[in-house]
């Protein structure tokens, strides 16, 4: 799966946001969304990106897209460095990267119908207009699993399954080369859920595209990622091919996210929290690891020194001292 | 089932009946429902958005808005006395005291002006005489008891200044501070995260164990089902689809929904399984409530329907061991795989 040269090379990230306060709107303090990350994805290979809320995964998925602009790190879409880019320059790299959100209630307009939802992208980058664009959408709506005839109809007439097709097929329409989710099946039942990922890993197979896929449901990361890789307050704690991360996980945090999952079988009661207390704030994050206020091995070095991440096998990559070539934690 | 009440049930619902009057028609919410919930047991509703889960939870106690939803059949008793025969008035005297509810968003659930020891005081006001100073006491020992670290101090403190955990563990100690005999859960840790759902989940099983409540847990996650109910009751459309305990549910699913929903969950312990390998899926969608088919509501969906299910609704059957489900079919499905 993974190419001699990946599609999208992500290097030492950076997003701080600044929290201002008074009257003078003075800066008060920094989030740190985003904190030192790096990564790779590889052309049509599937990145997992977990984590929980406020871990900093959708300021990578929008950083990705320069959607917000990064503080400081690289971002290498096919070779080329997009950091830098003005608007219009940035224009023809937009072709080839496109998301899909959360909430397709919230990403159509309701104004617009189906049709010209999907058909507007190429519209813009002028690609396709009149009845080619109308024969294109058609195309696009037939590949999602809607009908041509649904075209003509309103985002409000759709069900949320059906609204999360038409922001696929709008994502589809320019062609990309990555299409990054952000947490595209959250907000739907669960049997729909699973119409979305299997259209999604169909559409990947056709198509040969690549996914940062953000989610933070294990079990639907679990299932559709080659790779994934476990964010921790803004960085990244470890990342593994999916099976060696599921079988054999080695960051602390990610041995407790795993615990935590409740498994449909009651057979397998096991319901014992593995980390007490909450995610601290990311305006103040802890000194050293920033996980070590909740880690049941943590050591005084832990508090100090920051862990960088590390190989620890075969593309296994993990940021905690203990497996720093002296142990790991079982 | 239902039909023998025992000194340990806690709440009886027989055949529950909520519409909802709209424009586009009259739908029923909630369609013949019954079940019944011990002392110390845990009953999980299972469904999708729209099933009437909540609609159910509600009409229990007595929250329907009226307009446009009302309840119209069916009765609710809880601990000997039929709450649908009750005026608003002692209703109030049950809510917060006998019942409690606890929902998804802490956030929109607190007063946002109102510190948390004095939301949990406000329950103890209403139905304990207390003075001040014991009832403060009182509050402060609830967020002991929900392990909330510091409780003077959190006692002291507003909403806005917990996390999401914290609040839900706020709303637990305010839900049992009057020692219900019955608390109501609806998807109450859906908002929160993984490792946060894990606590709190954990906090309700061992304080419902240790209180003796009776606990209705409202999900569509089947895997909170199985880490925390005795018995489970799935719903689809409005109906009552199956019923049965934890462990035989999801050994021997009856009902054509309930194994389509296990096998569209992923799961995350697949490590021989092949990364692309696809998600059984259910077809189409979840019917509108106001245009629902004839038969089986979940016949135009499912692999096994055939003609009777278009025509007729499949009346509940016990299909052996305390194990319900309404479908033609069911009988067939003992011995399938």
């Amino acid at each position: 799966m993974t190419d001699q040269r990946p599609l999208l090379e992500v290097t030492d990230l950076v997003k701080h946001y600044a929290v201002r306060g008074g009257i003078l709107r003075r800066r008060v303090g920094t989030v740190h969304a985003v904190d030192g990350v790096s990564f790779s994805v590889g052309k049509g290979e599937t990145l997992g990106l977990v984590g929980e809320s406020g871990c900093g995964k959708s300021t990578v998925a929008r950083s990705v897209l320069r959607l917000v602009e990064p503080s400081s790190g690289a971002i290498k879409l096919n070779g080329t460095d997009i950091t830098g880019l003005s608007k219009a320059e940035m224009r023809p790299h937009r072709r080839s990267m496109q998301i899909v959100f959360q909430d397709p209630f919230a990403s159509l307009n309701p104004r617009m119908t189906a049709g010209d939802i999907v058909g507007e992208p190429l519209g813009v980058h002028g690609l396709a207009k009149g009845r080619a664009q109308q024969e294109r959408v058609a195309e696009l709506f037939a590949q999602v699993g809607l009908r041509a005839d649904q075209m003509k109809n309103y985002p409000h007439q759709f069900s949320g399954g059906q609204r999360q097709r038409i922001c696929i097929a709008r994502a589809l329409s320019l062609g990309p080369s990555l299409i990054v989710c952000d947490e595209p099946v959250s907000a739907l039942d669960v049997s729909i859920q699973a119409q979305v990922i299997n259209l999604l890993i169909d559409l990947q197979r056709k198509n040969d595209f690549s996914y940062l896929f953000i989610a933070h449901d294990l079990a639907v990361v679990a299932h559709i990622s080659h790779r994934v890789a476990v964010m921790y307050l803004g960085r990244i704690v470890e990342i593994a091919e999916k099976s060696e991360l599921f079988a054999n996980p080695r960051h602390p945090y990610t041995q407790a996210l795993l615990a935590s999952v409740p498994i449909a079988d009651p057979k397998a009661k096991r319901l014992a929290p593995m980390v007490d207390g909450d995610v601290p704030s990311p305006i103040n994050p802890p000194s050293g690891c920033a996980f070590h206020t909740r880690c049941r091995y943590a050591m005084d070095r832990c508090k100090l020194e920051r862990p960088a991440l590390v190989e620890a096998g075969e593309g296994h990559q993990v940021a905690c001292w203990l497996n720093d070539g002296t142990g790991r934690a079982e | 089932m239902t039909e023998t009440r025992t000194e340990d049930t806690v709440l009886d619902v027989k055949n529950l009946q909520t519409v909802f009057f709209t424009n586009s028609g009259l739908f029923r919410a909630v369609d013949d429902v019954s079940f019944s919930v011990r002392r110390g047991e845990t009953l999980a509703i299972v469904g999708e958005s729209g099933c009437g889960k909540s609609v159910t939870a509600l009409s229990v106690m007595r929250l329907v808005p009226d307009p446009p939803g009302r309840v119209v059949g069916g009765s609710v008793t809880l601990e000997g006395t039929d709450l649908l025969g009750l005026d608003e008035a002692e209703m109030r005297n049950i809510r917060g005291n006998r019942i409690s509810m606890i929902f998804q968003e802490p956030m929109t659930s607190l007063n946002p002006v109102m510190r948390i020891g004095d939301q949990i005081t406000e329950v103890l006001r209403l139905h304990r005489e207390m003075t001040s100073k014991e009832t403060w006491a009182k509050a402060v020992e609830m967020l002991r008891l929900v392990r909330i670290p510091e409780p003077e101090r959190r006692a002291q403190e507003y909403p806005h200044q917990l996390s999401g955990g914290m609040r839900q563990r706020a709303m637990i100690a305010m839900a049992l501070a009057c020692r219900p005999a019955l608390l109501i859960a609806d998807e109450p840790t859906t908002a929160l995260d993984v490792t946060i759902q894990a606590q709190i989940l954990a906090l309700i099983v061992d304080l419902q164990k240790t209180l003796g409540t009776g606990l209705i847990l409202i999900t569509h996650d089947l895997g909170v089902v199985a880490q925390t109910a005795q018995r489970v009751i799935v719903m689809y459309a409005g109906k009552k689809v199956e019923e049965a305990t934890v462990e035989d549910l999801f050994e021997n699913p009856r009902h054509p929904y309930t194994r389509g929903l296990m096998a569209s969950m992923p799961a995350v312990i697949s490590f021989g399984a092949k990364t692309d390998a696809r998600l059984t899926e259910i077809p189409g969608m979840v019917p509108s409530l106001t245009n629902l088919p004839p038969g089986c509501a979940f016949a135009p969906r499912c692999s096994l329907a055939v003609d009777r299910c278009r025509a007729e609704y499949p009346p509940l059957q016990e299909t052996g061991g305390d194990h319900f489900a309404a479908c033609w079919r069911a009988t067939e499905m003992v011995a399938a795989p």
